[in-house]
């Protein structure tokens, strides 16, 4: 039986009060509910306090380059797609670092969630500017303010036809925790955009900042209509709506792939008989 | 006996295709086979050319004088008109061409005009003059036809029929023009043989180690790799993925290597640099991966089609931070082969990642065997799956052991959990920062793994006289040129031949102490398709030993047997 004791790791190295611990907290939960085993998942990350997640509770872990879980997750899911795959990461990681993989993961539509803690900010880095930082943001390296405009993640995930696009709130937890298990259930790449207030180096948008703009998606909404999803993804500043903003029914990548039709390509035996076969080509 | 055929025209026109067709006729004739080429970065126009060698004896390079050009261009006749032997022939067509020669040696057949007749189309003047080369040589069409139909049945009888006939057309008007030019080839002496480039040969290596995962952006001379395993694919069950970038192809390779695969990536110089980072990751996670990296001229994008050992040095720093690695760099495509095999083996028996450095010409190049030797191919799962996985109590990704080898499990086949990070770690796979774990591990992955990674390269291999005057030091695919001027020189000069093909870490000294052999010979050669001597300067640094004469080129182009020949020469006097 899988209990949140099941998943408990060591204190996490977070300063008391971030925004990352009730995601911690919300994930372990969202495993128990799912009734996973920390064995039967992987759980891929980048570089960034976000990415230190896996450390803190207990799953196949591969924490590699700062910017670079999403190419190590697909590597996993085109070698195992019996093996769910998690992706934690930063807006620095997911957005900035990884940019082109992002894109390359959309296009795909490769079946890994990716669970982007968006504080704003580089946190471990100590406080620069983040792509999805406001424009006029401070900070010690543009003490003039961030002239860049932010990047969208919601509006790019709707432009690239990404088959689950979300939103959610670190200190609305029930809420999050309704996102995680719905990003589990889809079928291809769920981005899940997590707002996560950085108490220490984003003094702008703070819990307060978030709790007076965040609101929920209206009962009726349709996450299926992509004009309509594109209007509400664009929605940033005085509210700022939390949800699934876009989903559609894409098949993913793995079903696609000749190669995986009979399954996990790491269940399958070796056989070195053909090889001679192949040899006679060469004649 | 001894014959060199060089095709040349322009992108487009269809060398290769000639050029193929007649190395695969000459195999299956039972002659050995030789073949390298060189073209231009560009898809149309330009002047690119095909050379082809065959004789009753094995060959390892291309010969600077030919005896027979193919020119479907003017261009291949003011560039190679001079590179004839004294019975060498030009075929041409006049029209095409708008030229003509009364140079007897000159022979001009209408590639386009017969084609047109027999086949109704130009196209097929490439069919023509496969035919016409067959024809001045008095070899057996036959192959030719049955070639034909194998390559052309998906398209129908009828163009398999056209083909043929202006097969025919090209080879009887060669036989009846060309009185006085027709030479006297001797029979093969050999069965069928296989012929095979240096791309396939990795290609054929990785899917006979059990490679199943192949990630890749595309890059010449690496790109043949990916078609190659790409078109086995669903035979083998090899996932092939282009991906977005080098960065996203190594991290990928990673990701397929940790969940349980045999995983590749291959590239040119300029992407390597960009997978610098990924080799770092392997080399901290202790993920096996095999790396193909082909090298051509930099620096930058410098000359994309051609050939250069100009990377060595990067490699063998590449990639922050201090790990073990290994360099094979093949000489041939049967060493192609089994070192591809070596290098699947040693990556997942150490966990580190194995690099196949070889370059363009290598990979362009063909060569011809009577096989290749599949007991020879090792396959060992050094991975711990299933119920052996189940079985170990309190598993560790990162356990202290004596040989520095900790197990590796494949996440999900037990309980266990595989944790890995690029971050410094402990036993455990998780984050650390406390100075005795970091000295621990750096023990671990590095110190313990090193004399045993080392005790198995082979050593260099050393070709010709026991006891030379002269030997010649090279690696990677200056092998057969290197041979072929041994063999040329031996009747006047005790000389021989020291090729390494396993390159890093330097093999021991023992059994064959290669530093004690390089001293008492009076004159040492190290012979480098690079500016400054990356292989010499590996040598020094690891054996104390110093080359007194070197031969270095650096114009993108192999070196052909009388052109090395002739820069021996000039150090035969120093001694
Ligand atoms: C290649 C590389 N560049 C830079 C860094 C330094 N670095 C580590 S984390 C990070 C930014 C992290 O920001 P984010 O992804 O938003 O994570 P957070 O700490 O805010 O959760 C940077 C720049 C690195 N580790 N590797
Ligand atoms: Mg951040």
């Amino acid at each position: 039986m899988v209990t949140l004791k099941t998943f408990s790791g060591p204190q996490p190295a977070w300063c008391p009060g971030c925004g990352n611990f009730a995601i911690l907290n919300t994930f372990k939960e969202v495993m128990v509910e799912l009734k996973l085993e920390p064995h039967q998942f992987t759980v891929v990350s980048g570089i960034g306090q976000a990415a230190k997640l896996p450390h803190y509770t207990k799953c196949n872990t591969f924490n590699g380059l700062h910017g670079r879980a999403l190419p190590v997750a697909t590597g996993i899911r085109l070698a195992n797609p019996a093996m769910p795959v998690i992706v934690t990461t930063g807006d620095g990681d997911c957005y900035g670092e990884g940019g082109n993989h992002l894109l390359a993961a959309m296009r795909r539509n490769i079946n890994v969630k990716l669970f982007v803690h968006n504080n704003q900010i580089y946190g471990l880095t100590k406080g620069q500017p983040s792509p999805t930082s406001d424009e006029g943001t401070r900070a010690k390296n543009v003490p003039g303010g961030v002239i860049s405009q932010p990047l969208n993640p919601m509006a790019l995930g709707v432009a690239l036809d990404c088959g689950f696009v979300a939103r959610s709130f670190a200190a609305d937890m029930e809420h999050l925790k309704e996102m995680m298990k719905e990003a589990m259930s889809h079928q291809g790449l769920a981005l899940l955009d997590i707002l996560q207030p950085c108490i220490t180096f984003n003094k702008v948008n703070t819990y307060k900042w978030y709790r007076e703009r965040v609101y929920h998606l209206e009962p009726d909404y349709d996450p299926e209509d992509r004009l309509s999803a594109f209007a509400k993804a664009l929605e940033w500043g005085e509210r700022i709506p939390i949800g699934v903003i876009y989903r559609n029914s894409r098949p993913a990548y793995e079903e696609h792939v000749p190669v995986l039709a009979g399954g996990s390509l790491v269940q399958q035996a070796f056989d070195p008989a053909k090889i001679e076969a192949t040899l006679q080509d060469f004649y | 006996m001894d014959y060199s055929i060089k095709i040349g025209g322009e992108a487009g026109q269809g060398i290769q295709t000639i050029g193929e067709g007649l190395g695969r006729i000459f195999a299956r004739s039972g002659y050995h086979v030789f073949s390298h080429q060189d073209y231009e970065s560009r898809v149309r126009g330009g002047h690119n050319f095909y050379q082809l060698r065959f004789a009753n004896h094995p060959l390892a390079a291309s010969r600077q004088n030919m005896d027979i050009l193919v020119a479907l261009d003017r261009e291949s006749i003011t560039r190679h008109g001079q590179e004839l032997t004294p019975k060498g022939r030009v075929i041409y067509d006049a029209a095409a061409l708008d030229f003509s020669s009364d140079d007897p040696a000159f022979l001009a057949i209408p590639f386009e005009k017969l084609a047109q007749e027999q086949g109704g189309s130009k196209i097929m003047a490439n069919t023509v003059a496969t035919g016409a080369v067959l024809g001045m040589l008095g070899l057996d069409l036959d192959l030719l036809l049955k070639l034909i139909a194998a390559l052309f049945h998906k398209k129908g009888d009828a163009v398999v029929e056209a083909n043929r006939n202006a097969a025919r057309a090209g080879y009887q008007f060669a036989r009846e023009h060309g009185d006085g030019v027709s030479f006297e080839v001797a029979a093969a002496e050999g069965q069928q043989r296989l012929l095979i480039g240096g791309i396939e040969a990795i290609g054929l290596g990785a899917l006979a180690s059990g490679c199943t995962f192949y990630a890749a952006y595309p890059m010449t001379p690496s790109t043949g790799i990916l078609n190659f395993l790409a078109s086995k694919g669903k035979e083998y069950g090899v996932m092939v993925e282009q991906a977005e970038d080098e960065i996203a192809a190594i991290n990928m390779a990673l990701g397929a290597s940790y969940a349980g695969l045999r995983a590749m990536t291959g590239t040119s110089g300029g992407g390597f640099a960009l997978m610098a980072e990924g080799l770092s990751l392997a080399g901290m996670t202790e993920t096996p991966i095999v790396i193909a990296m082909g090298q051509r001229p930099g620096p930058a994008t410098g000359l994309p089609t051609r050939t250069e050992q100009g990377d060595l040095g990067f490699l063998l720093t590449a990639g922050h931070g201090e790990f073990p690695r290994v360099i094979l760099a093949p000489g041939t495509a049967e060493q192609a082969f089994y070192l591809t095999n070596k290098a699947f083996e040693l990556a997942e028996k150490y966990q580190i990642p194995v690099f196949l450095l070889f370059d363009t010409y290598l990979g362009d190049s063909q060569w011809t065997y009577d096989g290749l030797d599949l007991k020879q191919v090792s396959y060992h799962d050094y991975r711990l799956r299933g119920e052996a996985f189940g079985e170990q109590q309190d598993y560790k990704r990162y356990a202290l052991t004596d040989s520095g080898i900790s197990p590796l499990g494949v996440p999900g086949d037990a309980a266990h959990l595989v944790v890995v990070d690029s971050d410094e770690h402990d036993e455990e796979g998780h984050i650390i920062e406390d100075n005795a774990t970091r000295n621990q591990m750096v023990e671990k992955r590095l110190f313990r793994k090193l004399p045993l990674i080392k005790g198995e390269m082979a050593p260099p291999k050393l070709y010709g006289e026991q006891e030379p005057r002269v030997v010649l030091v090279g690696w990677g695919s200056t092998y057969g040129v290197m041979k072929e001027a041994v063999d040329a020189l031996a009747e006047s000069e005790k000389i021989a031949m020291l090729h390494f093909s396993e390159i890093f870490p330097l093999p021991e000294m023992a059994p064959f102490d290669y530093r004690a052999f390089l001293d008492q010979v009076p004159l040492a050669v190290c012979i480098e398709l690079n500016a400054t001597g990356q292989f010499s300067r590996l040598l020094r640094a690891e054996t104390g030993f110093e080359f007194k004469a070197v031969i270095h080129k650096y114009d993108g182009r192999p070196f052909t047997v009388e052109e090395l020949i002739g820069e021996i020469h000039g150090h035969l006097k120093d001694i």
